[in-house]
């Protein structure tokens, strides 16, 4: 497993990300959490993560914005995208503006890290 | 329906019927009437002329010989003789004297010495020059017509020449008329006595047992009955300066035979055109009301699946809503259950652990569970609402397996993609589009072994029809499983998928307007067709 790789969790769900961040350090990674878009767009103008987790579904700024805005600051920074939603036209739209990957809610954690160090190892 | 029909054209036709049966019925009867006439003013001319020519032969005869040379019986004899012999009819001559005493006569009879002073014929003749006598039987006891002129003797006195004719050659001429057998042709006089034989009112001076009609010279037509109450007609005309009167009976139902006929012809017709006419009708309207019942049920049932499409579409749209706001909820489950597996696994002094591990791997299951279900809903949600929009194929195709393409890229799977560039743009919808060949897809990548290899391919199929085809050389299926691929719930993947993936494929190409077929081989691999139409004329029905 691989250390020292900053991944930014973005989702309005508090219980989510707090656990979820909780569980990838566990796994040695350390974690940045925004809750929404503007916090996202904020932590990552202090500092860029390896990789980011984005939920397409969020109040404001919804996820394919922000895709849209981050990948504008970083044209190579590898994107995964979350949906609690089922059609597969958002991950598609995500898809085809430049994201990483797509993955459904609920997550497999493994899956998740798999897909995390492949596009980690992609960028670098 | 059919009452309205029947009487719109039976009507029409009855009245038409009655009218032209009216029409016929008259012109009928005043034809057979006219000619019945016609012969009656012939037959009254041949008779007229008939006892015409025996009275100016009488008169020739008083004309041409003195009383005194009639006088002489030898005289006589040769005059009768003479006349006998040339002109038929004649029975005997005689002379008259001025007092009435028949002074000479030659004939079968002996009626020489015979007093005609009281006879009408005598008085008739003394006055008028001339008298034809009605038929009667006088002395010689059979009937038969006096015929007398007045001649003026060498005494200045008048004298009568005499002679009578049988009724045989007026029985003649009335038998020329050739009427039916059932018609009745006969001779009366004005006082209505029968004058020649009646078959049925008769016989020769016997009194006629109907009233005389009256008095006109011209044929006349007179609609009667006799006493049995049978209707007759009666065609008559009277004679001029004769006692005569010609008289024809006819049956009315005789007369009116050949109306009959083609009254039976004519009701036959009609009763034939009416059977057929509501034949027609009630086919017809068999047939239409028929037709009314299926747009009828048609239109219920069109109905009916769009009221069932609606509701769908509002039980979809709530069906998506709840999942997405489960999946939320279960996804925090999923990571805090996660978590405490991640805890107990690093710290090896937790008591209990190994149960602990267990109850967090069933929440995890139980959370992989509902996540199904959810994805299921949200599959059946996605598939209700279509918009149409003109789409290149090629294209969505692309953009699929872009979707696919990392995870066919980690197991070498090799997607070939052999497409018509100028394809034809088809009017679908893009989101269930890309489900199917999603579905389609993952199949074929799930299918091949590590290193295999998928094909896809676009053409046009025909004028109207895109084709596309989508092979893999996979592991395949036997034609049992090939034949229930498109049923709902039908998997081979046990406990794994829900098995609506191909019937979900299914039905959306179905409600595109295309054709899903697909073909297989154990251990060779197998191929999809899809047919898309280039015009959607569902347009946005549903």
């Amino acid at each position: 497993m691989n250390t020292n790789y900053k991944v930014l969790l973005v989702d309005d769900e508090d219980e989510f990300v707090s656990t979820l961040a909780e569980r990838l350090e566990m796994r040695g990674y350390s974690t940045n959490v925004a809750y929404d878009g503007e916090e996202a767009l904020e932590s990552i103008e202090t500092e860029m993560p390896a990789v980011v987790i984005l939920d397409i579904k969020m109040p404001g700024l919804n996820g394919i914005e922000v895709l849209k805005r981050l990948l504008n600051l970083d044209p190579g920074l590898p994107v995964l995208l979350l949906t609690g939603y089922g059609s597969t036209e958002e991950g598609m739209q995500g898809m085809q503006i430049g994201a990483f990957d797509y993955m459904m809610k609920p997550l497999n954690i493994d899956e998740l890290i798999k897909k995390m160090e492949e596009a980690i190892s992609a960028k670098s | 329906m059919i009452t309205i029909m029947l009487v719109v054209t039976l009507v029409p036709l009855a009245v038409m019927a009655v009218i032209n049966s009216h029409l016929y019925h008259n012109s009928l009867k005043q034809q057979n009437i006219d000619q019945l006439l016609g012969i009656v003013n012939k037959t009254k001319h041949s008779i007229q002329l008939y006892l015409q020519e025996r009275l100016s032969t009488v008169q020739y005869i008083a004309n041409g010989n003195t009383v005194e040379e009639l006088r002489d019986a030898n005289q006589l004899r040769n005059v009768f003789h003479t006349l006998s012999e040339n002109i038929s009819g004649f029975v005997d001559i005689g002379l008259i004297n001025p007092d009435g005493q028949q002074v000479a006569y030659v004939g079968p009879y002996d009626l020489e010495g015979k007093d005609y002073s009281e006879h009408k014929s005598y008085h008739e003749v003394k006055v008028n020059g001339s008298y034809i006598s009605d038929v009667f039987k006088g002395y010689r006891g059979f009937p038969h017509i006096v015929i007398a002129v007045k001649l003026t003797g060498p005494d200045h006195k008048s004298w009568v020449l005499r002679t009578t004719i049988n009724i045989d050659n007026l029985n003649e001429i009335l038998a020329a008329m050739k009427l039916d057998p059932r018609a009745d042709a006969f001779l009366l006089n004005r006082a209505g006595t029968i004058q020649t034989p009646s078959k049925f009112y008769g016989d020769v001076l016997d009194s006629f047992p109907m009233e005389m009609p009256a008095k006109t010279f011209q044929p006349t037509i007179n609609e009667t009955r006799d006493n049995q109450g049978n209707n007759l007609i009666m065609a008559y005309a009277y004679f001029p300066k004769l006692e005569f009167v010609l008289t024809v009976i006819k049956p009315s139902n005789l007369f009116l035979q050949s109306w009959y006929s083609l009254k039976g012809q004519m009701l036959g017709i009609f009763i034939g055109g009416t059977l057929l006419i509501i034949i027609v009708i009630f086919r017809l309207t068999n047939t239409m009301v028929r037709r009314i019942k299926q747009a009828d049920e048609r239109r219920e049932v069109a109905l009916r699946e769009l009221e069932h499409a609606q509701k769908l579409s509002s039980i979809g749209r709530m069906a998506a809503g709840i999942a997405h706001e489960v999946n939320n909820p279960l996804a925090v489950i999923n990571e805090k259950a996660g978590l405490i597996k991640d805890i107990i696994q690093n710290n090896s002094n937790i008591p209990q652990s190994e149960k602990l591990t267990k109850l967090s791997d069933s929440i995890l299951a139980t959370v992989e569970r509902a996540k199904d279900i959810t994805y299921r809903l949200l599959g059946f949600a996605s598939r209700l609402e279509t918009r149409y929009e003109k789409l290149n194929i090629n294209n969505v195709l692309r953009d699929v397996v872009s979707f696919l393409h990392r995870e066919a890229a980690e197991r070498n799977v090799n997607i070939n993609m052999d497409f018509d560039e100028n394809l034809t743009k088809v009017s679908t919808d893009r989101g269930q589009l890309e489900q199917v060949f999603l579905n389609i897809l993952t199949n074929a990548v799930t299918a091949v072994d590590d290193g295999g290899k998928v094909d896809i391919s676009t053409w046009e199929e025909d004028l109207g029809t895109v084709g596309v085809s989508i092979k893999d050389n996979g592991h395949g299926m036997d034609k049992e499983t090939l034949r229930h691929i498109f049923e709902p719930f039908f998997t081979t993947k046990t406990g794994y998928g829900t098995g609506l993936g191909l019937s979900i494929t299914y039905g959306i190409i179905k409600k595109l307007g295309g054709e899903i077929k697909a073909d297989s081989e154990i251990n060779s691999g197998t191929i999809f067709y899809i047919y898309l139409p280039k015009n959607n004329s569902q347009g946005d029905f549903r």
